[in-house]
């Protein structure tokens, strides 16, 4: 007999599932997540050691870091001062919800206040896979040029913040504010922006006034 | 985008509702993908082919139905489907807009023998 069944599932439903379960282990050890989304070299690990270097005689901080490869992500982290785990995805070019949870097995929350997961470097897959996180913060840089809102309208509408950073480069490249801003203002208007330089510290009061305002201490 | 682990998770979705209808093959799976939802299927129907090999839904055709985008102007709140000139609004050519829907990626039912 052949017949027709309704299935009406989201494809991604099993993802979004973990990501809930993520988001409630968050919320009850009383710790605000964030997801650093950026492309390769744009500063993520960078902006995350100045922000654990200011935060940290306030704020209890932990860095969960994706790479495809290697640690030196979270040696770097660690070496600011955050308790830091990485996670080695092995070829994938994003975090999903599932390698979320295993690493957050692997990491005690009780003492923290702040986790900042470091994505895959990578402007496309991030941005369909939710973490469980509660804010997503993307950091483009000034050598990539102005027209990546145009070119990677997924990852610039999903995010609830954007660093804009390398300030310190624009007398240096080719890139007209003017024409990135009107790019990010279609995909998401009103997204709050910080342009900033982890290299001077340009910038960076503004940032870590922001984040340090969303954090409770416990 | 990722079509493999998004392939995978089609086969798992299908094999689950077949197995519930005590199916003994599943013949056509029907998906429903929004116009901004990134995802190729050229490149989903060749993991397709790997991934239900061996399985109730090996051979199974899949069938993607395109949902157009809709957008909504933050200025004149006029409500449109994005042209050829990009995402400004036709109306106003507002250029603030909000995404009402076209980043669904779905399976709407699976046809099945049993």
């Amino acid at each position: 007999m052949v017949k027709n069944i309704s299935v009406i599932e989201n494809i991604l439903s099993a993802n979004d599932r973990i990501a809930a379960e993520n988001r409630a282990v968050f919320d009850s050890a009383g710790v605000i997540a964030y997801n650093f989304m950026a492309s390769p070299g744009a500063g993520k690990t960078s902006l995350i050691e100045q922000t654990v270097r200011r935060l940290a005689s306030i704020h209890k901080l932990a860095v969960i870091d994706g790479d495809i490869a290697t640690s030196l992500d979270a040696d770097r982290a660690r070496a600011a001062g955050a308790l830091a785990l990485q996670i080695n995805t092995g070829g994938e070019c994003h975090l999903d919800a599932v390698m979320l949870q295993a690493a957050l097995k692997q990491l005690d929350l009780s003492g923290i206040d702040l986790v900042i997961v470091e994505n895959v470097g990578n402007l496309v897959c991030p941005a369909s896979f939710k973490l469980g996180t509660h804010k997503s913060v993307l950091i483009a840089s000034i050598p990539e040029g102005d027209d990546k809102p145009y070119k990677y309208p997924g990852m610039y509408r999903g995010v609830d913040a954007l660093v804009i950073n390398k300030i310190d480069l624009l007398p240096y490249v080719t890139f007209d504010m003017a024409y990135f801003r009107k790019g990010v203002e279609i995909l998401n208007p009103g997204l709050v922006t910080f342009p900033l330089s982890c290299q001077t510290g340009e910038g960076l009061e503004t940032w870590i006034s922001w984040i340090g305002a969303q954090t409770r201490k416990k | 985008m990722h079509e493999l682990p998004v392939t995978e998770s089609i086969l798992e979705i299908a094999l689950r509702h077949a197995r519930q209808a005590n199916a003994t093959r599943i013949t056509h799976l029907y998906l429903v993908v929004g116009q901004l939802a990134s995802i190729v299927d050229d490149s989903v129907q060749f993991y397709w082919d790997i991934v239900s090999k061996d399985t109730i839904a090996e051979g199974a055709q899949l069938h993607f139905e395109r949902q157009p985008a809709t957008l909504a102007c933050l200025d004149c709140r006029h409500e449109y489907s994005p042209g050829g000139d990009g995402f400004a609004c036709p109306n106003c050519h507002g250029e603030r807009v909000k995404v009402v829907s076209g980043d669904e990626f779905f399976m709407q039912a699976i046809d099945i023998e049993s």
